[in-house]
């Protein structure tokens, strides 16, 4: 099935090794979970792609089917799936994202 | 739209029998909660996998009727020690 949303997303994830998908910005995050991922991510030392899907209202629904993930944020990693907030903040704590990180070749601090 | 904590762990423990499920209001308002939920069906499977079965048990209500819950799973061996029998 032809789906432009989902070629969009596709293109986005094969372009780039570390996608946020979140409300906002990474500069100005328009929720509490999504600032919760980016400083995560900032602390990690990773470059990322932040993609505000408040701007886009299909990309907002498509995001959440693509993935059969229900809320926002949704942390990808080559084009891998990690987690929503919750996932990503516990991965963190236990070093687990770095490890995901260093395993898929991605530059960490 | 709020949803009482009583209505979350019930949709849960219809979808997954086992569960034990702990529930806290953050905010006292009825939107934003943090749930553990502990069984062991999600014994072998992913975080994301585990989760993914805790919004189907909860029938398409997280990120709709309820904006936030914050949500942990495990199984009963990797249980938080708080949540330990």
């Amino acid at each position: 099935m032809n789906n432009p949303v989902f070629d969009r997303i596709r293109q986005d994830l094969s372009e780039n090794d570390v996608v946020l998908y979140m409300k906002g910005t990474p500069m100005f995050p328009q929720c509490g979970f999504s600032a919760a991922v980016v400083q995560v991510l900032t602390n990690l030392g990773v470059k990322f792609k932040g993609i505000d899907i408040l701007v886009d209202p299909s990309l907002r629904d498509g995001i959440k089917q693509f993935t059969n993930w229900p809320t926002l944020p949704q942390l990808y990693v080559k084009g891998e799936f990690v987690g929503g907030c919750d996932i990503v903040r516990e991965m963190a704590e236990s070093g687990e994202l770095k490890q995901l990180m260093t395993d898929k070749g991605v530059a960490t601090a | 739209m709020p949803m009482e904590a009583s209505e979350i762990e019930a949709l849960i423990r219809q979808g997954i029998p086992d569960a034990r499920v702990i529930i806290e209001d953050l905010k006292g308002d009825g939107d934003h909660y943090s749930a553990l939920v502990i069984s062991e069906a999600f014994r072998g499977k992913s975080r994301v996998a585990q989760h993914q079965m805790v919004f189907a048990a909860m029938q398409g209500k997280m990120g709709g009727q309820l904006h936030a819950m914050a949500l942990q799973t495990a199984t009963p061996d990797n249980a938080p020690d708080f949540a330990k029998e």
